[in-house]
């Protein structure tokens, strides 16, 4: 088991890659009640054409599909896994994002148990025709629920104008009518090809003992007879650079428009410290630009034009990245239109100084310091950092790294117009 | 595992809370104000804190403000706003790294405090009356934030129940206040209510983290001193009893049914019964586990959410679901039947322990984090009693199955609410 100690966060972790492939981390927590694992596989919504295991040719399956495995994994011959966590007072749930499905409990008792419960309950699925028919109702009423709601609306219009082909443009949850294609069969076939150990990691973060935990896991690993796994095979359809569609409008029942303004990220072939600098220098580029503490801000908001509710995002994964940037306001076409030319002005001119980006770090290495306050975003943001070849630990070293060449290089080069895009929900008349 | 020790002390104003900590990577402040509700003041209260957190008169503008916290390593200032029974309550946090995990040693605890004191106590005023333009820019923001709730159907069916249900009674205000009153509020009347609510509102600080006692209480001695007060208590409220159930129903372009059911408990925070009450509510809707989930959701793959949660100061319960609005009766009728079974005692050993197994687990987790530690300890704010944490982890434990049937034959249905899509019924 190997040690890593972060002197000046006065952490440390623990990791072990075990036979069959599964990488495990822990890192003990002092001080608090709750112990909080996370089992992800890197597996999500946009793995949908792949050759399942043991077979040669590719398949695509139903929008959907790895969400509704996750709903699916909980049910067993004899019941309910949720049922049998809460006796042993764990809270249990899970995710499923456009990468990962992530599998976890939080306990402050009895974290032995849980654990067991929570690997074993992964690694033993039973799927039949009658509990997949049931499931269609519940998530039927989710896919509805997201319907009805204008920011997830929003969000997701965004992605489809950015997006021609890559499957990141499908909704999570697919549509009533795609998850009515699923079936046991299929469930088994995702299962298989992409919940083998070595494509998962296991983080377990609280105050235990990572020595006893570990064994733990070994043992537990060791009893189960994985066969060693070919490289998974996924697709992706050819993307351009340049968005899809420049804008969307979407009529709602609500009385209070929206709009989002979008840019397609570039180098979205990225892995570690490559893609680590990338997307915190994007991150530093839009904190200086729209921050609170932002002149563009300042005007946005003294006009009228944005709220409270205004804010803005960058996400980068293999094979897709956008940045997105706005909220509530009362006149969507003049804000996007006063977003384009703040973009442009980044674009055109060396407009940062040194001052603003070291406040802009100060800043970002603060926030950093509040999130691993938190055990739940601790295990979710490694897990997804491990799985892009990246540390959460370096956050903090690369950040002190960056320049203001790197940022300006940045603006220069992401800001294009060909690669931005605009969706807007407006009241329906 | 044991409850973190609060330690508290009378100061100048307003009581100091203070909890030490070693946990944490930052430290956390919280100053919280509270009031009796009522229609005159909430839209002003509302306003206030949004126009205090814009600016001050050191910092004069929102961009020389936030660019002073960023300096601060990100300091976080935001502003929040709560019912608690017939209370109002304003609350400021700030949240600050702790040096001890940065490069750079300048004392980040004192310069935070300062900052909110700052914002406290020294407003961006002249001739008593705030900055105009601030105070323009935060109304229309107030205004956005009062429709905006239209626009998000679950939690607009959930204030269109609670104003259903408790029509006339102080509770059916809004957090954020009156849409209409908004207008009337002036930079001057605003500083006038400014002026009285620092002098009558019941004032508590809170802070949390690896601090130093006798440092803290040097700071908010020297930083934040108020005329002594006696609170005051919101007056009590006569509830109607209903000879029927109260029905609405409300239409709107929707694809999903929103149905929101209150009942009366008659049970409050502070009454020998209220932690046996949590063990109903955690059986009968609070899990995953719980009759609601099971019944709804799992059984009759009516919902993907179906649970219910507690008011515990104005003695209120709320299930929530999400339906095809074609399903209403159906769904409505398994609530009922799981109402029965609770007041029958319909339920096993085995949901009793899990629902206090799982309680106690939710309980030492709210005590790992800084603000659900504040809010738990905020209630004997609230209900000026004197509930020590270790008696949170106990009490619900002892709950007993007679004791809880005891409990659910005082639960009243008291209105039931449903936003229903417009095909319903066609």
């Amino acid at each position: 088991m190997e040690r890593i100690l972060f002197d000046q966060l006065q952490e440390e972790l623990y990791h072990e890659k075990l036979p069959n492939g599964l990488n495990v981390y822990i890192l003990p927590k002092k001080g608090f009640n709750k112990t909080y694992a996370t089992f992800t596989t890197k597996y999500g919504s946009v793995d949908n054409t792949f050759v399942p295991l043991g077979k040669n040719e590719y398949v695509k399956v139903p929008d959907g599909i790895a969400h509704f495995l996750e709903h699916k994994l909980f049910e067993k011959e004899d019941g309910d896994v949720f049922q049998q966590f809460s006796r042993q007072g764990a809270s249990a749930n899970a995710f499923t994002s456009f990468t990962r499905t992530a599998y976890l409990f939080s306990s402050t008792s009895d974290v032995e148990k849980n654990l067991e419960t929570l690997i074993d309950f992964v690694q033993d699925p039973y799927f039949s025709e009658k509990t997949v028919e049931k499931e269609k109702g519940i998530i039927g009423q989710e896919i509805t629920m997201y319907d009805d709601n204008p920011d997830w609306r929003l969000y997701f219009g965004l992605i489809q104008n950015l997006y021609q082909n890559h499957p990141v443009k499908i909704d999570i949850a697919g549509t009533i009518e795609s998850i009515s294609h699923i079936t046991k069969d299929l469930l088994y076939e995702c299962y298989h090809t992409f919940y083998h150990p070595s494509n998962m990691l296991l983080f377990i973060v609280g105050p235990v003992d990572p020595e006893k935990i570990m064994s733990q896991v070994k043992e537990n690993q060791a009893k189960k007879d994985y066969k060693d796994m070919p490289e998974i095979k996924r697709q992706f359809a050819d993307e351009p650079s340049h968005a899809a569609k420049k804008k969307q409008v979407l009529q709602m029942n609500v009385q209070t428009s929206k709009c989002l303004f979008g840019i397609k990220a570039l180098h979205v072939d990225q892995t570690g410290e490559e893609m680590l600098k990338n997307e915190l220098s994007m991150n530093v580029l839009l904190d200086l630009l729209f921050g609170r503490s932002s002149k563009n801000y300042d005007e946005l908001y003294n006009a009228g034009l944005v709220d409270e509710t205004f804010s803005f995002d960058y996400t980068q994964e293999q094979g897709f990245g956008f940045a997105m940037i706005g909220g509530d306001t009362n006149d969507p076409d003049q804000l996007a239109e006063r977003l384009l030319k703040m973009l442009m002005v980044a674009k055109n001119g060396n407009v940062f100084t040194e001052e603003q980006l070291n406040r802009a770090k100060k800043k970002k290495i603060g926030a950093f310091l509040r999130a691993i306050n938190s055990p739940e975003y601790i295990a979710n943001q490694f897990t997804r950092y491990a799985f892009n070849e990246m540390s959460l630990f370096d956050v903090v070293p690369m950040l002190e790294k960056l320049t203001l060449t790197d940022v300006q290089t940045l603006a220069k080069e992401v800001i294009s117009e060909e690669r931005f895009s605009v969706c807007q929900v407006v009241p329906k008349k | 595992m044991t409850a973190p020790e609060e330690k508290i002390t009378q100061m100048q104003g307003y009581k100091l809370h203070l909890v030490e900590t070693d946990k944490y990577k930052t430290n956390q402040i919280v100053w919280r104000m509270k009031a009796p509700l009522t229609k005159e003041d909430v839209t002003k209260r509302a306003l206030l804190p949004h126009v205090l957190q814009a600016s001050s008169a050191a910092h004069p503008t929102t961009t020389a403000l936030r660019s002073y916290l960023d300096d601060l390593y990100g300091a976080t200032l935001y502003v929040d706003l709560a019912k608690k029974g017939e209370y109002h309550i304003m609350s400021f946090l700030l949240e600050i790294a702790n040096e001890k995990f940065l490069n750079d040693p300048s004392p980040l605890l004192k310069k935070g405090f300062e900052l909110l004191a700052e914002i406290l106590t020294k407003p961006n005023v002249s001739k008593n009356a705030f900055d105009q333009e601030t105070v323009e820019k935060e109304k229309r923001t107030q205004k956005q934030r009062i429709q905006s709730i239209y626009d998000d159907k679950m939690r607009y069916s959930n204030v269109r129940l609670i104003e259903e249900m408790c029509k006339g009674e102080p509770y059916a205000l809004q957090v954020n206040g009156v849409a209409t009153e908004v207008d009337q509020i002036t930079p001057q009347n605003l500083y006038e209510y400014y002026q009285k609510a620092f002098r009558e509102d019941e004032m508590d600080l809170y802070v949390v983290g690896d601090v130093n006692e006798e440092e803290v209480k040097k700071l908010a001695h020297d930083l934040l001193h108020f005329n002594a007060r006696t609170p005051k208590k919101a007056e009590t409220v006569d509830v109607q009893k209903r000879s029927n159930v109260n029905e609405v129903k409300e239409e709107q372009d929707i694809k999903q049914g929103k149905l929101n059911i209150g009942y009366r408990t008659n049970v409050c925070y502070g009454d020998a019964d209220y932690f046996t009450l949590q063990v109903f509510n955690g059986i009968f809707g609070g899990f995953s586990h719980s009759k609601l989930f099971i019944s709804v959701r799992e059984k009759a793959s009516l919902a993907y959410y179906a649970a219910s949660r507690l008011e515990s100061h104005k003695g209120l319960m709320m299930v929530m679901s999400g339906i095809d609005s074609k399903n209403y009766d159906k769904a409505v009728g398994i609530i009922h039947e799981q109402m029965e079974a609770m007041k029958k005692g319909d339920f096993t050993e085995q949901e009793l322990e899990q629902t206090k197994a799982v309680i106690q687990n939710q309980i030492l987790e709210t005590l790992d984090t800084a603000k659900g530690l504040i809010e738990l300890l905020y209630h004997n704010v609230v209900a000026h009693t004197d509930v020590k944490l270790e008696t949170w982890l106990t009490a619900m434990q002892k709950a007993t199955k007679e004791e809880i049937v005891d409990v659910a034959k005082k639960i009243e249905l008291d209105t039931i609410y449903f936003l229903t899509g417009m095909e319903a019924g066609k």
